[in-house]
């Protein structure tokens, strides 16, 4: 076999395979949010530079590698929430909080559609009775959604 | 000139790809790193061949589903001057080990972190995917669910013209 051919087959049997794997798709997916409880990043970048409204808690649901590397000034790292320890310190941060605070999350680990973390986040605060959280929609990723648009950032754990 | 006209035909296909070109003909930063089985990795070490760098985390679905492609291209490839390093960018070792008993590779994985992130411009999304020609720069970067059947084809391109 060449390795023309070799290579094609392999490829034909690596879309195959994809297309044979839902297991990849065993978290939530985040076009679970409703659209009205979603803020696209260019809005949330302006409402972070007016100084005179509240802020709300920022809340980052993924991974610490990416947070350390960059994110929204002001977020807090919570953990993956697509994991159960991650899940588990979301619930403890907004443990005493009233319910009507305003939250927004974000994670940007991957693409929109794979995301594993942040429909999980938005569910367990929904479920602790939060009626004012809103989650950062990256279509693509953190970095090409929020970093290279030039919105804020700070880096370190 | 059919080496420039290659390597510029294959640049301008990534480029109206819509791929992120930033760091494009810069010298790959350089590290070493343990392998998950117990081998050391030196980027710099590897000059003279066609370095596939893949960034990965066992919680990315889109990572996992090319990494059995990226092996396939170790084997097809590897006499030719291809070698695939794997940096996981999971948070501890123990969840890439654990991913890859499962699903193992034809290739070195090493465990990456911010700091190693940051010298390749940050690695804020993934996948995230280096091509390092054989002198060490950077050719091209793929960022996110990107077209196998292109990064494919640049190999071939660039393991062509390199020869």
């Amino acid at each position: 076999m060449s390795t023309r051919t070799n290579t094609a087959f392999m490829t034909c049997i690596w879309i195959l395979a994809c297309a044979a794997t839902p297991a990849m798709a065993e978290h939530k997916p985040a076009a679970s949010i409703p659209a009205a409880d979603l803020i696209q990043p260019a809005d949330f970048a302006a409402a972070l530079k007016q100084s005179n409204t509240l802020k709300p808690l920022i809340l980052q649901v993924g991974f610490r590698n990416a947070y350390a590397q960059a994110h929204i000034p002001d977020a807090e790292y919570v953990g993956a929430a697509g994991d159960e320890n991650g899940l588990k310190t979301l619930q403890k941060r907004v443990a005493k909080l009233p319910t009507d605070s305003a939250i927004v999350i974000y994670c940007g680990c991957c693409p929109w559609s794979r995301c594993p973390n942040i429909a999980a986040a938005y569910d367990a605060l929904h479920d602790l009775g939060f009626n004012n959280v809103k989650v950062l929609e990256f279509a693509d990723d953190f970095g090409t959604n929020w970093v290279d648009k030039g919105y804020p950032t700070t880096n370190g754990t | 000139m059919l080496r420039s006209l290659v390597v510029t035909g294959a640049l301008g296909l990534l480029l109206a790809g819509g791929l992120w070109a930033k760091s494009l003909g810069d010298t790959a930063p350089d590290f070493t790193r343990t392998d998950f089985t117990g081998k050391p990795v030196h980027l710099a070490g590897y000059r003279g061949k066609l370095v596939l760098l893949n960034f990965w985390a066992s919680w990315c679905g889109p990572c996992l589903e090319e990494m059995p492609l990226l092996s396939a291209w170790q084997r097809t490839y590897g006499a030719a001057g291809l070698q695939v390093i794997g940096v996981s960018m999971d948070d501890a070792a123990a969840a890439a080990k654990r991913l890859l008993a499962r699903q193992p590779v034809d290739y070195p994985v090493v465990l990456g972190d911010a700091k190693l992130g940051e010298t390749y411009g940050g690695v804020l999304g993934l996948p995230l995917t280096f091509l390092i020609d054989r002198r060490g720069h950077i050719v091209a970067r793929y960022r996110g669910e990107a077209d196998l059947a292109q990064i494919e084809a640049q190999i071939r391109s660039l393991l062509a013209e390199s020869r």
